[in-house]
């Protein structure tokens, strides 16, 4: 295989895994805090659609990516309100939030459909490959990666972050001693919407520059399902992430190269059951999905 | 001087039946404002979608068609719900039952016989309640999170129904659109009125939804399924199985949304096709949660929601809305019910400026307390 193939292949891998990678860290920073937000897949076309129709309209792909990150953001206090000052149940709002996202999304876009914009693409252009391969990404890659290392630091080392995963423990206890649990998981909500929704127009302003109904196709659930996988680890989110990068990478790869070994349907739907698979090889692992936070999806009141 | 949320002894059932009706004016004012807001005419789009239907016989027949595969698919639903098993992949499940019977059909194109169609419907059921198998084989065995299983195979489903389509399957004679062979009459659903769109489908339908009302309130295995939903703990020393009820909630769910999808191929679709899915396993999880999760509440609600898919299309040629415009009602009616609920679990009271320190002192969630509700 030529050095050439193989810088294009490794590109289009972390192309695919951004998105993946920057979704899954905002849904983690929420699930850490105890809430689950099922809504993923709509925040992520309400971004996508946010993204384009302000990139298209002011020409400026970077204004597009902010639009998207405060769509993203927007939507989600919807949900934050209903489930977090209402109580209501996290499972059925955040599948609202995606039919809410999906709907949507397709009537602003809709005088956008067959239309192309300036993407926000790689800053610098390379000839020579390795350059490329280090330099020559979409900025949003690198964000994914220093996203990355920023949740693991934040989670890990800051003193918000270790409230943050008090009040995902135990929020009664968090209560007692004098944190806001609401506040903070309304904070947690917003800037996993905020994420989602930037994830969402890596699709429409990086892998193809377009606008088109339900454009993000189900990445959102595999970015929820990533999480799970990482056991609510930031490390290992990127690791998933690149991994699932890899296996659309094999999808688009065995279409480009004309492979018939394989129907193009099966490659299809090759990420769907790439991740049921994982969720039950996962299920095997010692600490398997023991790692969730205790208090994910159970709805927090004060008591005096 | 402020508002505060004191619970209630017991979840106020009068609460409870007002919360859709709310929600559903709710969710058409404020879909007005949001289609004003996005540049649309808010009024007419209400206008269109929910009265203009109502108001003509043919789409009377219309909404008691699409009503049917909602119906039977958020009966399923329902139980599983109130079990607190999350069954999201009914539109996997629906194209599985539809593909299931259509398979039957293919092998008897030739032949004769008022048991073709019967082996279609159970083929469809059977389909459908198996590919519902491998998210309860995954719970029950391995933990995995039956959410996020069975929504993937919604995915994988439509991969196998395109398959399918563009090779297996497609008839020869199609002039090459990935389609089937048109059913014969031995594999199409019987109208009940002839010159109507009325099918067999929707009396089935009312028959599912009552019986699984008599099952949920009248016998040991509805008690089982809301005592697991309710209280997990409680249902253990009690000696229902938490497992039992996995399988239980999905191989109904799975059955049922395969039923509904095989009288949808062999009714109005009479054929198999690619564009067989329309969300009708999505919609059916708003049925489920409109109707209360009680079979005769989602009898009402699939009304409801099968108007948005007659009105959504009615809008789209009388004044031009993009079909996702029903998707957004469909999603603001849910929003508006489960914020709502609230008021059935606690109630608003005034307060003086200090608050009192009872708040919630039975120790019960709203989550324990809206399963004890049922």
């Amino acid at each position: 295989m030529s050095v050439q193939l193989t810088v294009a292949i490794m590109m289009t891998i972390a192309g695919a895994a951004t998105p993946l990678l920057i979704a899954a860290l905002g849904e983690l920073v929420v699930e850490k805090s105890g809430v689950l937000n099922l809504g993923v897949e709509g925040m992520m076309l309400i971004g996508a659609v946010a993204g384009f129709a302000v990139a298209y309209s002011t020409g400026v792909p970077t204004l597009g990516a902010i639009a998207a990150l405060i769509a993203g953001a927007l939507v989600s206090s919807v949900f934050a309100f209903l489930t977090l000052s209402l109580m209501a149940n996290q499972v059925a709002t955040g599948l609202a939030l995606t039919i809410f996202g999906t709907g949507v999304s397709a009537l602003i876009g809709a005088p956008f459909v067959g239309i192309t914009t300036s993407t926000l693409g790689p800053l610098f252009a390379f000839d020579n490959p390795l350059l490329r391969l280090l330099f020559g990404h979409s900025p949003l890659v690198y964000l994914g990666i220093a996203l990355t290392i920023a949740v693991w630091w934040f989670l890990k080392h800051s003193r918000p972050g270790l409230i943050l995963r008090a009040v995902g423990e135990s929020d009664d206890a968090a209560h007692a001693i004098g944190y806001p649990v609401l506040r903070i998981r309304y904070l947690a909500v917003l800037f996993g919407g905020a994420m989602a929704g930037l994830a969402g127009c890596y699709y429409s302003l990086v892998l193809t520059p377009m606008w088109a109904e339900r454009l993000t196709a189900g990445r959102g659930w595999i970015a929820i399902a990533l999480v799970v996988f990482a056991s609510w680890k930031p490390g290992r989110v990127l690791l998933g992430a690149y991994l699932f990068g890899l296996v659309i990478t094999m999808e688009l790869q065995a279409k480009a190269a004309g492979f018939n070994m394989f129907a193009p349907e099966f490659l299809a739907a090759l990420p769907y059951l790439a991740t049921v698979a994982v969720l039950a090889i996962i299920s095997f692992a010692p600490q398997g999905g023991a790692n969730a936070p205790a208090c994910l999806a159970k709805p927090f009141r004060a008591t005096a | 001087m402020g508002w505060e949320l004191e619970p209630r002894g017991e979840a106020s059932r009068k609460a409870n039946l007002a919360a859709p009706v709310i929600a559903v004016f709710g969710a058409l004012v404020t879909g007005a404002i949001l289609f004003t807001f996005l540049g649309h005419n808010g009024l007419s789009a209400v206008y269109e979608i929910f009265i203009a239907p109502l108001t003509n016989t043919y789409r009377w027949q219309d909404l008691l068609v699409k009503a049917a595969p909602l119906a039977i698919i958020a009966t399923g639903l329902a139980i599983g719900f109130r079990a607190n098993v999350w069954n999201i992949g009914a539109e996997g499940q629906y194209i599985l039952g539809g593909l299931g019977g259509t398979w039957v059909a293919l092998q008897t194109l030739d032949m004769t016989g008022g048991w073709i169609l019967p082996a279609m419907i159970l083929m469809g059921m059977i389909w459908g309640a198996a590919y519902a198998a491998v998210p309860a084989i995954l719970k029950t065995k391995l933990g995995v999170n039956e959410i996020l299983s069975s929504l993937m195979l919604n995915y994988v489903a439509i991969q196998l129904l395109y398959y399918l389509m563009r090779a297996p399957w497609k008839d020869p004679m199609a002039f090459g659109f990935p389609q089937t062979a048109m059913f014969t009459s031995d594999q199409t659903l019987p109208m009940m009125a002839s010159g109507t769109l009325i099918h067999l489908g929707v009396p089935i339908a009312a028959a599912i939804a009552l019986t699984a009302w008599g099952v949920m309130t009248r016998t040991i295995v509805g008690f089982q399924v809301r005592s697991v939903g309710a209280s997990p703990k409680a249902a253990r020393f009690a000696g229902f199985s938490a497992s039992s009820t996995v399988w239980l909630a999905l191989l109904v769910g799975g059955g049922l949304a395969g039923l509904a999808g095989i009288l949808e191929a062999s009714g109005p679709f009479g054929q198999m096709v690619p564009q067989f899915p329309t969300g009708y396993g999505y919609t059916a999880i708003i049925v489920a949660f409109l109707g209360r999760l009680n079979p005769l509440g989602i009898l009402i609600a699939s009304f409801v929601l099968a108007l948005t898919y007659v009105g959504g299309e009615n809008a789209q040629t009388a004044i031009g809305l993009p079909n996702a415009a029903a998707g957004v009602f469909q999603a603001l009616m849910l929003f508006f019910l489960l914020g709502f609920d609230i008021l059935a679990s606690y109630r608003l009271k005034r307060t003086a400026p200090k608050p009192s320190p009872t708040a919630n002192t039975s120790g019960v969630t709203p989550v324990e307390a809206e399963g004890a509700r049922a």
